[in-house]
């Protein structure tokens, strides 16, 4: 039997043996809440809840919601024509297997009781309040579309991009496709030391042959090729000892064939004395980077350099000689005060300064706010709740880096929103939620929509778009070939 | 319905082992057709030639299974349907740690060898413990026949502490 007739009578087997488990109501093994049983008694209509986002915190929110009752009906409502957020978006092209988990999101969105709503815009084809008014719960789960800004003299200056925007152009984000970052420049200084600056990194120094096998876009592939970077130095405010990104990340780049380490010594004056102390996944992941200064590539030629800078934090872009562009970074030297994990670093009087004709600053995305009618913590990037509710709210609530902040891999999303769809489960048993009231969900939106010009994209109208870029990937040796024109994107969906 | 489930559940154990190529045991990046027989002989024909497996879950409920010997641990949970919320996110590519279980120590040290890669990933988990392994590169033998397993919480379970985050 060939692997495809397999899979889909295995998923055929799986969708009868889950419907069943569902209409008897068993909850064998459910680890899912101590607390949580079925209904006692089934309300009169179907309990609508609508997701807002369709990344990894609306898909898992919903995949929660509709196991933990046979009740609740989920539309995930998507901005782009595409789902699947950050895990299409953000996850780097030559981590294939880290996107796996959408093989569970389209399960989740092949669900008789979910439907995927793409191409519409919330907080501007239609209200939250809207949508609080035709759906029993509404969760928020949009995510971190913004960045943090270095908040310097010159960041606007060519030459300064964000990390956000710079990945989202590798991995053909619609809205980051015409931007053509300069790569003449030997030279590229990514502020920030975390995973993304990694990933950054990494898509900067590979080479051509590994790349041009993923999905990253043809345009990036392009200009990759043409790139004169050779030294990519990645700048953090506090020692090796705070570096925050994980070790298989770091491994990579030790791995990376043709390129070679670029490290200070200095910096790492009172780090091997510390290591003894440190719980083991610190341990290994300092040991590893200790171990690139032990290695002498100093006589190596025609290698590629990365490197870690660390005690240094942003002070001014330089412009060059005529004011066009960034042609270096001045910087703090810092010192480290505190101790453990709350150790910070305190600018000197003392400043560096590196030449780099590419600065990146990967210090992290930030939420916006996305309706006036939804209180939003500036201060802090998030919606303000307590589990998962939205305060001075009800019936509203939130999951993902929109709730929490923008960190964590996507387990950490994963669990979040497993959270926070038993906070709405406790909330429908307890009553706080009123489903004697029955709601029209989507057949109210969808007029409204309509009637405002907006048509909307199904799963099924994903799954043309789908089959679309693998068949032009297939073509050019490629898992597929990202579409990067939104009109393009509705052409093939709504033939 | 029983036969369905009986039919169901020898076809899927089958074809998931045989198509998922990557959580292979011993193997994780490549595919022997001998191996894939031999797994479909051993593990779906001859019942003898089981692995008891206990499983604690996040809730301290046992749960005790049959496996075949080869499977990995995520193969198990995930043929025996196991409902651990979350579990295998990655589906055996060591790109996550959410297969991550807990051994007794004896049967720990009779596990055989962690890879870097596999300890890169165990590291990220929650609840780390000396006698922790991803379940996903765990392959069942008749040596680890009736050990118990602990499926560790995910993230520090806000319940526990009365609510408040």
């Amino acid at each position: 039997m060939r692997p495809a007739t397999k899979a889909s009578l295995f998923s055929v087997i799986k969708v009868l043996r889950a419907s069943c488990r569902y209409n008897v109501g068993c909850t064998y093994g459910s680890g899912f809440s101590a607390g949580h049983r079925s209904f006692s008694s089934p309300p009169a209509s179907p309990t609508k809840v609508c997701v807002v986002g369709g990344g990894p915190a609306g898909f898992y929110t919903a995949q929660s919601l509709l196991k933990g009752s046979p009740h609740i009906q989920v539309d995930i409502y998507e901005r782009l024509p595409v789902p699947f957020g950050l895990v299409r978006f953000g996850v780097a092209p030559d981590h294939p297997e880290v996107k796996n988990v959408i093989n569970t999101f389209t399960q989740t969105a092949q669900h008789k009781r979910c439907h995927f709503l793409g191409n519409v815009h919330v907080g501007k084809d239609i209200t939250i309040q809207e949508l609080m008014q035709a759906y029993h719960a509404v969760v928020l789960s949009y995510g971190a579309e913004g960045n943090r800004t270095m908040g310097v003299s010159g960041e606007g200056l060519p030459g300064v991009y964000s990390a956000k925007d710079f990945v989202g152009w590798y991995n053909g984000l619609p809205c980051n496709k015409e931007l053509q970052p300069d790569l003449s420049h030997e030279t590229a200084v990514i502020l920030g030391q975390g995973n993304v600056a990694l990933d950054v990194a990494r898509i900067l120094l590979s080479p051509l042959d590994l790349l041009k096998k993923t999905d990253i876009t043809q345009n990036a592939l392009e200009t990759l090729a043409a790139s004169k970077v050779q030294r990519v130095l990645m700048v953090g405010r506090r020692g090796p000892l705070q570096v925050a990104c994980t070790i298989k990340e770091l491994r990579e780049m030790v791995n990376m064939p043709y390129t070679a380490p670029d490290m200070l010594p200095a910096d790492f004056q009172h780090v091997a004395q510390a290591l003894a102390d440190l719980p083991r996944p610190r341990k290994r992941l300092t040991e590893l980077i200790m171990k690139t200064l032990n290695e002498d590539h100093r006589g190596r030629q025609g290698v590629k350099r990365w490197g870690f800078r660390f005690f240094r934090s942003p002070l001014e872009v330089l412009p060059s000689a005529d004011g066009s562009r960034a042609s270096g970074i001045r910087l703090a030297v810092n010192k480290l005060e505190g101790v453990g994990d709350a150790v910070t670093a305190v600018p000197t009087s003392e400043v560096d300064e590196i030449a780099c004709g590419m600065i990146i600053s990967s210090i992290g995305y930030k939420s916006l706010p996305i309706d006036p009618a939804v209180p939003f913590d500036f201060k802090r990037a998030i919606v303000p709740n307590n589990m998962g509710r939205v305060e001075e709210t009800t019936g509203l609530y939130c999951s993902g880096w929109v709730k929490r902040g923008p960190t964590g891999v996507i387990a950490t999303t994963m669990n979040d929103s497993f959270d926070t769809a038993r906070t709405i489960l406790q909330d429908l048993e307890s009553g706080a939620i009123n489903v004697s009231v029955s709601r029209p969900g989507s057949s109210e939106v969808v007029p409204l929509l309509e009637k405002r010009g907006v048509r909307t994209v199904s799963f099924a109208d994903w799954e043309k778009i789908n089959a679309e870029e693998t068949k032009q990937g297939t073509a050019v040796g490629k898992p597929r070939e990202k579409l990067l024109d939104v009109r393009e994107m509705l052409a093939v969906a709504w033939t | 319905m029983s036969l369905v489930f009986a039919a169901g559940r020898l076809l899927s154990g089958a074809s998931r082992v045989a198509w998922r190529k990557t959580s292979l045991c011993g193997d994780p990046r490549r595919t022997s057709a001998r191996q894939i027989c031999s797994r479909l002989v051993t593990g779906a024909l001859w019942s003898e030639n089981k692995v008891t497996v206990n499983f604690i879950n996040r809730d301290g409920e046992r749960i005790t299974v049959q496996g075949s010997p080869g499977e990995s641990l995520l193969d198990v949970v995930v043929n025996q349907d196991l409902d651990f919320d979350g579990f295998g996110a990655c589906e055996g590519t060591l790109a996550c740690s959410t297969c991550h279980l807990v051994f007794e120590e004896e049967v720990y040290h009779n596990l055989g060898p962690v890879t870097d890669e596999e300890l890169d990933m165990l590291d990220l988990s929650y609840g780390l413990t000396d006698t922790s392994r991803l379940g996903c590169q765990i392959c069942l033998s008749k040596s680890l026949d009736g050990m118990t397993v602990r499926v560790p919480e995910s993230v520090m379970d806000i319940r526990q502490s009365g609510g408040s985050v």
